[in-house]
């Protein structure tokens, strides 16, 4: 519990840098916190991969349907890897406590919300999405496909670690534990998926690609503007 | 002209008047229903292409219609309750999320039974049904979160908050899946252009839309009767009333 030291161990100054302070703060404590417990990080990026080979052992391995249903197997096992690391945001902060502390720290809370989301897209958003062209590539996705692909998992799963923050916030404390959480999530990454795998769909029907990859750019700055405030809220909620 | 509209914002004052219309409601809607039904199974034409599986967009279009905007109402009382933070707002959203699911559900349960005769199948990756049945599942998330606490204003307050965050995606969700897939067959109902059906018909799908609309809201009243019971147990003012049953 030598947290809340640390939260006011942070510079004193003007509202812009103490909302960087805060964000900083929550970048380097929850990415020193990843890095200090690497095995998670490896399992949850061997579920990935896990549940990215379940579907050719299932369905029929053949070149070109493997090349149709590739990015939408790799999204949705994407999202689910996503999910699975839920409960690292704010699901421990809770439990012992710290995060009760946190929200006392006069630094603004969706600055902090912030560093900790931007920390749980990096230790598990990014990985996938480096291994998702190796991937495509067993799914016999050519090279340009696979750069479509990684470059719109770049662009979704960030949006995917923001609203699940806002539902990792919301079950704090409630009981139904992952199961509610994804009842929670997964609606609302619908039209993460639906842009993010038609990406590569519609690459492949021989349009342009960058409709998708806009609209998943503008989601992702609506996300990325309106989330910190809603995890916030929610987070309040859950500590009054 | 003065309501005090703040006056009902307690559920001391609303409960007595709601206790009071929630009766007209539903007896309104039985008698539009009766009407409804009637014009639309008796009267109405046959339709030339679709024969007479078309009559189920009787119950069909005012179900879709009111899941949608039983969404929006229940986004706009949620952000009366943490605006004002009112105990009545929240309560009224816990009431209606049943309804809307029930709304959703109906609609999705009718149209795959119009879908078989017409389409040939009873689902269809359509953009209006994927759009539905992801707005039951808002639903159902709603309802799952609310049941997952113990503390009735905490669970009021995050399911405030889970509502917002919902209604700023069912557009975005409902666009998403449109552009995705449409299978669906236009609306033949718009408020720009002529109605592309007969007046017997539109005049069906008006009284029962009216008719679900009394019944939602209906029933809605009598389930903020029972959760006001519900949390108020042992409180002397509702004592004093006597509970509606």
């Amino acid at each position: 519990m030598t947290e809340p030291a640390t939260a006011r161990g942070l510079p004193a100054g003007a509202d812009t840098v103490s909302v960087l302070a805060a964000l900083r703060w929550g970048l380097a404590r929850d990415l020193a916190i990843a890095f200090r417990s690497r095995n998670e990080l490896v399992v949850q990026l061997v579920f990935f991969v896990l549940v990215a080979s379940l579907f050719p052992l299932t369905l029929a391995p053949e070149p070109g349907t493997l090349a149709m249903l590739g990015p939408g197997v790799l999204w949705v096992a994407a999202l689910l890897s996503s999910l699975l690391a839920l409960p690292r945001l704010f699901g421990r902060d809770f439990d012992d406590g710290t995060l009760a502390q946190v929200a006392l720290s006069p630094r603004p809370l969706p600055a902090l919300v912030s560093g900790k989301m931007l920390a749980h897209w990096l230790v598990t958003g990014l990985p996938v999405v480096v291994l998702a062209p190796v991937l495509g590539a067993a799914y016999r996705l050519d090279a340009a496909a696979g750069a479509l692909l990684a470059a719109s998992l770049a662009l979704g799963t960030p949006i995917l670690s923001l609203l699940g923050g806002i539902v990792g916030a919301l079950t704090l404390g409630a009981r139904g534990g992952s199961g509610l959480a994804a009842l929670l999530a997964l609606p609302l990454y619908v039209p993460v998926l639906i842009f993010g795998s038609g990406a590569v769909a519609a690459q492949a029907a021989g349009l342009s690609a960058s409709p998708h990859l806009s609209l998943l750019a503008a989601g992702l700055l609506l996300a990325g503007m309106a989330a910190p405030f809603a995890a916030a809220a929610a987070i309040r909620i859950a500590l009054d | 002209m003065g309501i005090n509209w703040f006056r009902y914002a307690s559920p001391v004052s609303f409960l007595p008047l709601a206790r009071a219309l929630a009766p007209w409601f539903l007896a309104t809607a039985a008698v539009l229903g009766g009407i409804g039904l009637w014009l639309g199974f008796g009267v109405a034409p046959t339709d030339a292409t679709q024969g007479d599986a078309y009559r189920i967009i009787f119950i069909h279009v005012p179900a879709a219609w009111m899941a949608m905007f039983i969404y929006v109402v229940m986004a706009g009382w949620s952000a009366l309750a943490l605006g004002y933070n009112t105990r009545l707002s929240a309560m009224m959203a816990q009431a209606l999320a049943p309804t809307g699911a029930l709304m959703a559900a109906l609609a999705l349960w009718t149209g795959a039974f119009w879908g078989r005769p017409t389409w040939g199948t009873y689902w269809a990756w359509d953009a209006r049904m994927s759009s539905t049945l992801i707005l039951l599942f808002l639903y159902v998330g709603v309802i799952a979160l609310r049941g997952a606490f113990d503390d009735a204003r905490r669970a009021d307050r995050a399911c405030a908050l889970l509502t917002l965050v919902g209604v700023v995606n069912v557009p975005i969700i409902y666009f998403s899946v449109r552009w995705w897939n449409t299978l669906h067959q236009g609306s033949s109902i718009s408020l720009t252009a002529a109605p592309t059906m007969a007046a017997i018909m539109v005049t069906a799908m008006l009284v029962m839309t009216f008719a679900l609309w009394a019944y939602c809201i209906g029933v809605v009243l009598w389930r903020v009767q029972a959760i006001v019971a519900e949390r108020e147990e042992g409180a002397p003012w509702l004592a004093r009333t006597a509970v509606a049953r």
